[in-house]
């Protein structure tokens, strides 16, 4: 087990280092620049933009930058912005809690939920609730996630004035937790429909598929009961798959709290990533790309290993 | 063995399926009883209603899509269809065991053997863990697993299709049940272990006196291992009777057929093996009368329209035909 570890984190070297480069040349081919902001600006006169461009090191050819910036990586320093001088890695962290704090709770609500629905709709399959959890899941897939968050601003913000349309806390509560549980209700709520949707789906057909194994029939003619059966027997089995695809959606769950926290103002990374990315903020993007990685990576890990934990058959 | 009461008894058992324009009679009227240490052989083709009718006595058929009725199925002269589900449940694996064809896919991957036998002692024996373990280790010692400590920690992919078996034997078995129903234990695995379990479930039944329901398409292990047989045809009991008598004298064609079409070493070598013309009619298209007339060489008209019923024929032999051999 431990061997299988250290071989996977050894393997995920050339893997961030892949990911690095492919980030790094998009990043650099994309148009436009972190000095474009100065020419719409006056006062800057045209020496001034290349002496911050020397300063900030833009004027050496690409595979320099990048050697520059890997060499630093390579060492722990992430760099720092180019606005504000401030060190990326402490940016990233300052917003990452945010973040945490949203995905944790709306991926926790979803899987709470979107399970119990699956598990329900598996075991009363075609019945008025399944067919109805079915359709649900089907709509709230169908729709984008800005639609979600447009309309619940609309309704439960505006419409309704309930709770607040964006933003993490009022002006001088920042430290008022009624305050910050309404202004999480909206985007978790958002957040966590389409992954609701998502686990409801694939928690039915796992367990549907575990049901009519040959040992759900043992089970049961060894006089075990409904709930034994469930909760020793098919679970089991059927969070095996699940994990997997936990490893698997992790990005997308990550691509889908950057939109949710644009919609809704909330200050955690996927703002911070598309603010980088309208400033061409190079050491943020790249800090984040490669934090980014760096979570999937350890997520994918962390459910294999526990994968193996759960089945005696599954040798790392 | 014929004083001896019936613990199960089936009347008139039936099994069907919905399907677009009518019922498809999977089981169709299946009646037998089942006495105190015996063991019944039911034997057919595939698709004949053998498992089906096995399923529908321990109520472990999905329904819907299965629809199970029957004038009664009695177990220790309770009727089992009138049990509520819960009822049922405490009777499965307790008074009524079953195992099953697939030893490599019906235990749990992800469980410990022991787990898995505990868990019936824990359930209707109110046995602490402690107390059911040692129970475990005794059960897997009597079906011959050398090594019972050791595999108890094991897990099902370690061991092999026969050992899976007995294990599933040992399930079966733990709460000493009067019956157990056996679906085709030994089809799954090599002739010299299917010798092996067959052994050890006579031994146990004997040691036990649990009545067997022995359910195969192998007429060589009835031979073997059954005191009493019923032949299935297209989800009915065409003949039933004691083994030897059976097997020495077959009443029904299709008995006959069915003994005719045995290998034998002892066969002039070069000729064909005989065997049953045409196919086993599909349920939901039978014909009004005898199911097999339209394969039998000895039909009268009589057979294709009016359907025979199980009639004694003295000596505790039962066959539906209108033109019996050996009769």
């Amino acid at each position: 087990m431990l061997s299988y570890v250290g071989r996977r984190v050894l393997q995920s070297v050339p893997l961030l280092i892949g990911v690095s480069i492919i980030g790094f040349a998009l990043m650099h081919l994309a148009p436009g620049g972190p000095l474009a902001v100065y020419t719409l600006n006056p006062t800057i006169t045209n020496q001034d933009i290349e002496r911050i461009r020397v300063v900030l090191g833009l004027d050496q050819p690409v595979h320099i930058q990048y050697l520059k910036w890997a060499s630093g990586m390579a060492t722990g320093n992430w760099g720092f912005t180019f606005f504000g001088g401030r060190p990326v890695l402490g940016v990233i962290l300052e917003r990452m809690s945010a973040t945490f704090l949203l995905m944790g709770s709306a991926l926790s609500l979803a899987i709470l939920i979107g399970c119990t629905i699956g598990v329900l709709g598996a075991i009363r399959r075609y019945s008025v609730f399944d067919m109805m959890a079915t359709s649900g899941a089907m709509v709230a897939l169908s729709f984008p996630t800005f639609w979600f968050g447009l309309m619940a601003i609309y309704f439960f913000a505006i419409k309704l004035g309930w709770l607040p349309s964006g933003g993490m806390y009022e002006l001088g509560e920042e430290d008022n937790a009624v305050d910050l549980m309404r202004h999480l209700v909206l985007p978790v709520m958002v957040l966590a429909l389409v992954i609701t949707a998502i686990w409801s789906r694939y928690t039915r057909s796992a367990f549907l598929e575990v049901m009519h194994q040959d040992y759900m029939r043992t089970a049961k003619a060894k006089g075990m009961r409904a709930p034994a059966r469930l909760l020793r027997h098919a679970l089991p089995n059927a969070l095996k798959p699940l994990i997997a695809l936990l490893g698997i959606e992790l990005p997308a769950l990550f691509s889908g709290a950057l939109v949710t926290e644009t919609i809704f103002g909330w200050p955690g990374m996927g703002r911070l990533f598309v603010d980088a990315l309208n400033m061409k903020e190079y050491p943020i993007l790249m800090g984040m790309i490669m934090f980014t990685a760096l979570f999937v990576i350890v997520g994918n890990l962390v459910a294999d290993v526990l994968i193996a934990l759960l089945d005696p058959r599954v040798r790392l | 063995m014929e004083a001896a009461p019936a613990v199960l008894a089936a009347r008139n058992l039936r099994v069907g399926f919905r399907i677009p324009g009518g019922v498809m009679q999977a089981v169709d009227g299946v009646s037998f009883e089942l006495r105190r240490g015996e063991t019944l052989g039911l034997v057919g083709e595939s698709g004949s209603g053998k498992t089906l009718t096995s399923l529908a006595l321990l109520r472990l058929l999905e329904s819907p899509p299965a629809e199970l009725s029957a004038d009664g199925i009695d177990f220790e002269g309770r009727d089992l269809l009138g049990l509520s589900e819960g009822a049922m449940a405490d009777l499965r694996g307790a008074g009524l065991s079953m195992i099953f064809q697939e030893p490599m896919t019906s235990l749990n991957p992800l469980m410990t053997i022991g787990r898995q036998i505990d868990e019936p002692l824990v359930r209707h024996l109110g046995l602490s863990k402690r107390v059911a373990r040692e129970r475990t280790l005794d059960l897997l010692r009597r079906v011959g697993i050398a090594g019972p400590e050791m595999a108890v920690r094991q897990y099902p992919h370690q061991l092999s299709g026969g050992m899976r078996q007995r294990v599933m034997i040992a399930i079966a078995l733990a709460c000493r049940p009067s019956v157990l129903i056996a679906d085709e234990p030994t089809t799954a695995l090599d002739v010299t272990v299917q010798a092996q379990i067959l052994a050890l479930l006579r031994a146990l039944q004997e040691e036990m006196g649990t009545a067997i329901l022995l359910i195969t398409h192998d007429l060589a292990v009835i031979a073997e291992t059954a005191h009493r047989v019923a032949v299935m045809y297209a989800g009915r009991i065409v003949e039933t009777g004691p083994v030897a008598a059976l097997f020495e004298a077959p009443l029904h064609p299709y008995t006959e057929g069915l003994l005719r079409s045995i290998p034998r070493i002892t066969r002039e070598r070069g000729g064909d093996l005989p065997e049953i013309p045409g196919v086993v009619p599909a349920p939901g298209a039978l014909p009004a009368g005898c199911a097999f007339a339209a394969r039998c060489g000895f039909a009268v008209a009589e057979c294709q329209e009016l359907r025979p019923v199980l009639e004694p024929m003295g000596g505790g032999r039962e066959v539906a035909c209108w033109r019996p051999r050996h009769g």
